[in-house]
């Protein structure tokens, strides 16, 4: 038996989705546990994606991991759970660690893939320079799944939904606050990712960055120093030190390619990178290259794209 | 405010990573150690404003063999007023989270404090597992921590957003960029930290949960295929057809 959990706070994400997938290729049995605010009839459509039932605690808000901690283990000793499943953002990151400890299982933190035929499941390591394959030793374990390593995939109809509470105890952390940017998609969870350097020369010049993400339904990120000298906000600064992201593509223009921005973004499953110097390590890991002036090539593909775009209609 | 700061070695962030004995062990080989950047530019440094600040103490703790006294004397150096080294080469999250709160429980510490992650296993385990461990409310991937009596007051990432928490002390806290400035030390810091008191404790027996099998390196990519710059066009079809991405 599988139990996964999502958070549902903001609806149903791709990574909630992932999750589900993945708890059902590893059994025929899925519950799923959630919290927050998604209705019954959205929760009901993880059925689709392999969930045999869902329950919901709507008395959790679903930001203290301690609070979430009890009630997943509440539920994992209910439905005799011997794998949970997370996806690894920041909901499971804080809370699977809390639940190994409770429920003295082994936690594979950054799943990438389903566990390979010895029982070991591949994770990066080294900041996405390179693999490893972790073996759980214990009876139980958690396996936290990396955003966008699985595609979902539909397996069934509608499952039923059932409210439950009690599990969950107090919470000991007091929100005073949300500050949500609108209309932005997140970084983590972006399949399309921009990106732009100190090649662009400054702030002001992020309009094309922007104006090309738009066109593609795409995040935007930065490197390093960009973030550091204040031209983009902090949560956009992907690298070793930033976020690590894995979208399906990553364009970077004016982005050298520094070992530590590499280890980032890696894992991204196509690369393009724009660069007016041909030697620019990143080439190295790209798999098209443009070399020539962003200023020129960066409104030059936005045009493409919206061109592109235009005939799918 | 009394503050433990959790600290881990990590592979400078320039290292080489190969991995030797058949692919099951990271290969040392000129492998440079410096204290994890998250650990170090973040929670070890809020961790001594908040003590300049308000007053306090702050120990920095490691599970370590006698080779990562070279980090410890730089957290020294850097300002902590002591440290403790857990005599172990640690083998999992788990094997760490449990030593350090087994240490931390009956020290009346007011802030555990982790980075979010350490650079070369990614796991952001340890604060968690402290924090169940020891039974306390933990808040991750802070940017800001305000401290006034026994309330701390938190900025954490969300999803696309920021959010602002406020929570009792004891706390276990993980922090993230934003939450203050790497700082170099000077000499009289490098200077203090030699005589600073670093106590040896002997770890206590813990069973794995989990341990690495392999490792292995990703597949080199194939050669980059070259765009003329003045044909997006074709880059887009590229992306479309044969990437199969857009």
């Amino acid at each position: 038996m599988v139990l996964v959990y999502i958070n549902s706070t903001t609806g149903l994400s791709k990574a909630a989705l992932e999750t589900v997938t993945y708890g059902k290729k590893l059994s025929g049995d899925v519950t799923v546990i959630t919290n927050g605010a998604a209705s019954n009839e959205q929760l009901a459509q993880l059925g689709e994606y392999g969930a045999s039932r869902v329950l919901v605690d709507r008395s959790v808000n679903g930001e203290d991991p301690q609070q979430l901690a009890r009630l997943i283990a509440g539920v994992a000793d209910q439905v005799s759970a011997s794998t949970v499943i997370f996806s690894h953002d920041i909901y499971g990151k804080a809370v699977a660690p809390r639940l190994s400890v409770r429920m003295k299982a082994g936690l594979v933190a950054g799943a990438i893939a389903i566990p390979e035929a010895d029982g070991s499941v591949k994770v990066n390591v080294f900041s996405g320079k390179a693999a490893g394959f972790v073996k759980v030793a214990s009876s139980k374990q958690i396996i936290s799944l990396l955003p966008n390593s699985i595609q979902p995939e539909k397996a069934g109809n509608a499952c039923e939904v059932a409210e439950i509470s009690g599990l969950a105890g107090e919470s000991a952390i007091t929100i005073l606050e949300t500050k949500k940017p609108e209309g932005n998609i997140p970084l983590p969870e972006a399949e399309l990712v921009v990106s732009a350097g100190r090649g662009l020369k400054g702030p002001e010049n992020w309009g094309m960055v922007e104006d090309l993400a738009e066109a593609l339904g795409a995040a935007t990120a930065c490197s390093r120093p960009v973030a550091d000298i204040g031209w983009r906000p902090h949560h956009e600064h992907v690298g070793q030190t930033g976020v690590a992201i894995r979208p399906n593509l990553y364009i970077a223009a004016g982005i050298s390619g520094a070992i530590q921005h590499l280890a980032g973004v890696n894992g991204s499953k196509v690369i393009v990178v724009i660069n007016t110097d041909s030697e620019a390590p990143f080439f190295k890991a790209a798999d098209y290259g443009v070399v020539g002036d962003a200023f020129e090539v960066i409104p030059r593909l936005t045009e493409a794209v919206k061109r592109f775009k235009a005939t799918q209609h | 405010m009394n503050i433990l700061v959790c600290i881990s070695k990590a592979p400078d962030t320039t290292s080489k990573i190969a991995f030797t004995n058949n692919s099951t062990q990271f290969d040392e080989n000129g492998v440079q150690y410096i204290v994890n950047p998250y650990d170090e530019w973040y929670a070890l440094v809020r961790a001594l404003e908040l003590k300049e600040s308000i007053g306090g103490n702050v120990t920095i703790i490691t599970v370590g063999t006698t080779a990562d006294e070279a980090i410890i004397r730089k957290a020294l150096a850097i300002g902590a007023d002591e440290a403790v080294r857990i005599d172990a080469d640690p083998k999992d999250a788990y094997f760490v989270a449990m030593q350090i709160s087994s240490y931390a429980k009956s020290k009346g510490f007011d802030i555990v404090m982790t980075g979010k992650e350490t650079i070369n296993y990614n796991g952001s385990q340890v604060g968690g597992m402290i924090a169940e461990a020891m039974d306390l409310p933990f808040v991750s991937l802070a940017t800001k921590l305000d401290a006034s009596g026994s309330k701390l007051t938190l900025e954490r990432e969300i999803v696309g957003g920021v959010q602002v928490v406020e929570v009792q002390t004891p706390a276990v806290i993980s922090c993230a960029k934003g939450m203050a400035e790497q700082r170099i030390p000077n000499m009289r810091g490098i200077m203090a930290a030699r005589t600073k008191p670093l106590t040896v404790i002997p770890a206590e027996t813990v069973e794995d949960l989990t341990s690495y099998a392999s490792y292995s390196m990703p597949n080199a990519k194939s050669s980059v295929k070259m765009i003329d710059p003045s044909n997006m066009d074709e880059l887009v079809a590229l992306l479309h057809n044969e990437a199969k991405v857009i």
